[in-house]
């Protein structure tokens, strides 16, 4: 059985290097035939895989290695991925997967050329891809003597969240090596302009939102899975998916400038290609183990230096290809500084900036070490320079938005100046004077309030009248969506970071204690038993005014993995999360008593919030014309009968 | 507006820009880079300011593993070299802490050479070793 997926899989890789060929030479027709064909090849693959995880076949390393049979269907299903081969053949799969998109979704108007040179060059991805995984890290390989079971899935990987966030991260990072492969087309073909732009807006999107999305439930994961009660540690895996989105974003304002208005050619292209680049770095730094991560899994050195050599040759060829082509670009027509471009083209530098500081603060052990040191820098560093680097764009943004193309008319900065040092000294009397919290949080909730008002206000200008809004072009609402989503997240973030509140209890049975407003009380202790796992858990109740909640904090220890995890109870409410991890048994005096850490995390559902925001305003911006035209003409039909009122 | 001014106006922007992005970074790697110390490092180098945020690893010492009061940890860090580190750590311990393991914390010293963690590197994964760990491996049997 798995032999045939192991065939598959050499299929795919032949097909997909077809691919390359026949889409190189601008053949379109046979490149599509043969995405689609290798994408075939691919699930046959997949399947016989995850067939392999279901069935618990133990004569395949790789189920041997992370499989058991006591596990949970859904987690055989979810440990296909859960591993360092296994993840690589999802990535094959996602890559071969957008080929097969691109190959029945792309249709350029009058570029079959371009069209197939896109899927030759996504074709040479996936075969490298396809290449790493069949000779570098095989899941395809037999034990000559199998177990009678299996090592298990590493049982902090056993969990919803997680079952999902490698395919949700690689659908992002993968869609970006589409980008990439428009990108390339455009340049073979030198046809980057508005027609390439409006084509690469709806992939780059297609890239991002996923992406979006996979780091949030990583974030949401940490958050409740491992007991520190954050949700963001600066780790270098954390940071590894965080550049590829920053880049992601500035993408996705540039190509605005070369849709709208046949400028930043050069610029965009450039960005698709960091992106694409980022995405394998993120691949890298996650598998080689080159830097020491509180996330590493399955790690590798010699897997990392053939990814590395991978990122050198694509990013290599690219840049090369970005080198040559690049000056032969149409410039676009030439900006004003003080315009809707040149607003979007700060967008552009600022987040550039942004995220070489964040790479900077990642690869700075390597850089140390390279002088001989070992040192690192942790979040201290990224709250001195990310943040106040992007805080000079929210507090530029909702300004520059209402900026129009050309030129701008800057008699009414004055009010916007006016409007934000209101809105900054309102927050500053309010949360220091009466709630006292501490100037710096106080100032962030202004910026997040002032993105949301100015976000509104702008929705409101462009519509002119209230009725008006609802025929405003889909991306309006997009990018508003998208805004406010921003300013969300901001108020979300710094209240979660400032207020949280933290503390440790040390409790025998009955014992009672506050926790921010909270009395908690441990009722009961006992041992549970699971699937694969026995358990320590603890019953407390938790009270506050008239309110009592029962919260089930649990130790697991999972006997096959040989491995305890730690299993938080968090009791949400409009205010924020009530979050108590277990933690050791100690007996003091002949008394035995237990350990928790408790915390509170104010307006935390808002950082989560704030980024599903963003990725759905994007996904509003790129919908079809035609869904919108639909609507559109479905409200006249309505109205018209009723007979519209005079304005 | 000439296309050449608007020009400069983007460079100088853009040159305002990284020149502030990359003060901050000297700043930030100035007031908040943390040396890493194993026991043998700490002989060579003689102990950090007192109060200084750096990171210090090795291997948790067998049976050096205490509870205090309040979920106060004890234990001590050693690497092979006649240097030992005292750590307090308040808190629970990530889920792969156990004695014998390795470990890398962040915290300070005291004057005394006694480290008080605020952070202990936590493991998901049974077969990682984080790189600074990397010489103590012993080879598996």
């Amino acid at each position: 059985m798995i032999e045939l997926g192991h065939f598959a899989a050499i299929l795919a890789l032949c097909l997909s290097a077809l691919q390359g060929m026949q889409g190189l030479r601008g053949r379109r027709g046979p490149a599509g035939m043969l995405a689609l064909m290798a994408f075939g090849a691919m699930v046959v693959s997949f399947a016989t895989l995850i067939w392999a995880f279901v069935r618990s076949d133990f004569s395949l390393a790789l189920v041997a290695n992370n499989s058991h049979t006591l596990k949970p269907f859904l987690y055989k299903v979810a440990g296909t991925w859960g591993n360092h081969e296994g993840s690589m053949a999802l990535w094959c799969l996602v890559t071969l997967g957008f080929g097969a998109a691109g190959a029945l979704l792309l249709k350029t108007p009058e570029r079959p050329s371009f069209d197939a040179r896109a899927l030759g060059v996504q074709g040479l991805v996936a075969a490298g891809s396809l290449a790493y995984l069949l000779f570098a890290s095989s899941p395809f390989l037999r034990l000559v003597d199998p177990p009678l079971q299996g090592a298990s899935l590493n049982p902090l990987l056993q969990d919803p969240a997680l079952a999902l966030h490698p395919p949700m991260l690689y659908l992002g990072y993968v869609g970006y090596s589409f980008v990439f492969a428009l990108a390339a087309a455009g340049l073979i073909e030198n046809s980057v302009d508005r027609v390439w732009a409006k084509t690469v807006r709806s992939w780059a999107m297609a890239a991002f939102v996923p992406l979006s999305a996979g780091i949030t439930l990583g974030a949401i994961w940490a958050y409740y899975e491992l007991g520190w009660g954050g949700w963001w540690f600066w780790d270098p895996v954390e940071n590894a998916s965080l550049m590829p989105w920053l880049i992601g974003a500035a993408l996705m304002h540039s190509l605005i400038v070369t849709e709208k208005r046949g400028g930043f050619a050069v610029w965009s292209v450039l960005l698709a290609v960091l992106a694409f680049c980022f995405s394998i770095l993120g691949a890298f730094l996650v598998r080689s183990g080159i830097l020491t991560s509180v996330h590493a899994f399955a790690v590798d050195p010699t897997r990392g230096l053939v990814l590395l050599i991978g990122l050198l040759i694509y990013g290599g060829l690219a840049l090369g290809l970005f080198a040559v082509r690049a000056p032969l670009l149409k410039g676009g027509p030439p900006w004003a500084a003080l315009s809707r471009e040149g607003a979007l083209m700060g967008n552009n530098l600022v987040l550039i900036v942004a995220t070489a500081t964040v790479l900077l603060g990642t690869l700075f052990p390597l850089i140390a070490e390279g002088f001989g040191r070992q040192m690192s820098v942790g979040e201290p560093y990224f709250r001195l320079t990310f943040v106040p680097i992007m805080c000079v764009a929210l507090v530029a943004l909702p300004v520059v938005q209402a900026w129009s193309w050309g030129r701008v008319d800057l008699s009414a900065i004055w009010k916007w100046a006016a409007a934000f040092a209101g809105i900054c000294l309102v927050f500053a009397a309010l949360g220091v004077g009466l709630m006292d919290i501490p100037l710096f949080a106080a100032l962030g909730l202004a910026l997040g309030a002032w993105l949301i008002c100015g976000s509104l206000w702008e929705l409101k200008r462009r519509a002119v009248t209230w009725p008006r809004l609802s025929r405003l072009p889909l991306r309006v609402w997009g990018m508003t969506l998208a805004h406010i989503g921003l300013g969300v997240f901001v108020i979300g973030a710094v209240v979660e970071t400032s207020q949280r509140y933290e503390t440790t209890l040390d409790m025998a049975l009955g014992d009672s204690t506050r926790v921010a407003g909270w009395t908690v009380t441990l009722e009961d202790m006992r041992t549970v038993e699971g699937p694969n796992w026995f358990s320590d858990r603890a019953t407390l109740t938790a009270r506050r005014g008239g309110q009592s909640v029962r919260m089930q904090p649990e130790k697991r220890y999972y006997p096959a993995a040989r491995m305890p995890t730690t299993e938080t109870a968090i009791h949400k409410s409009p205010s924020g999360d009530l979050y108590l991890a277990l933690g050791d048994r100690r007996v003091v005096d002949g008394q035995v008593r237990w350990t928790f850490r408790a915390y509170f995390n104010p307006l935390i559902d808002l950082v989560f919030g704030g980024v599903a925001l963003m990725a759905l305003g994007g996904l509003i911006s790129v919908l079809p014309r035609r869904l919108a035209l639909a609507r559109k003409r479905a409200t006249e039909t309505e109205a018209l009968p009723a007979g519209e009122p005079a304005e | 507006m000439r296309a050449r001014t608007q020009r400069l106006i983007t460079f100088a922007v853009a040159a305002v820009l990284v020149l502030a992005a990359a003060g901050l970074v000297v700043f930030a790697v100035r007031t908040s880079a943390n040396m890493f110390y194993t026991p043998e490092r700490l002989t060579e180098a003689g102990l950090p300011e007192p109060g200084r945020v750096v990171k210090i690893g090795g291997m948790v010492e067998p049976g050096s593993l205490a509870y205090g009061d309040n979920a106060e940890i004890r234990f001590a860090v050693i690497d092979g070299s006649p240097m030992t580190i005292h750590v307090s750590y308040t808190g629970i311990a990530p889920d792969l802490f156990q004695e014998g393991q390795g470990v890398v914390a962040t915290g300070s010293f005291d004057a005394d050479g006694a480290f008080t963690a605020t952070e202990l590197l936590a493991k998901h994964d049974e077969n990682y070793v984080p790189r600074e760990l990397k010489h103590l491996e012993t080879p598996e049997t």
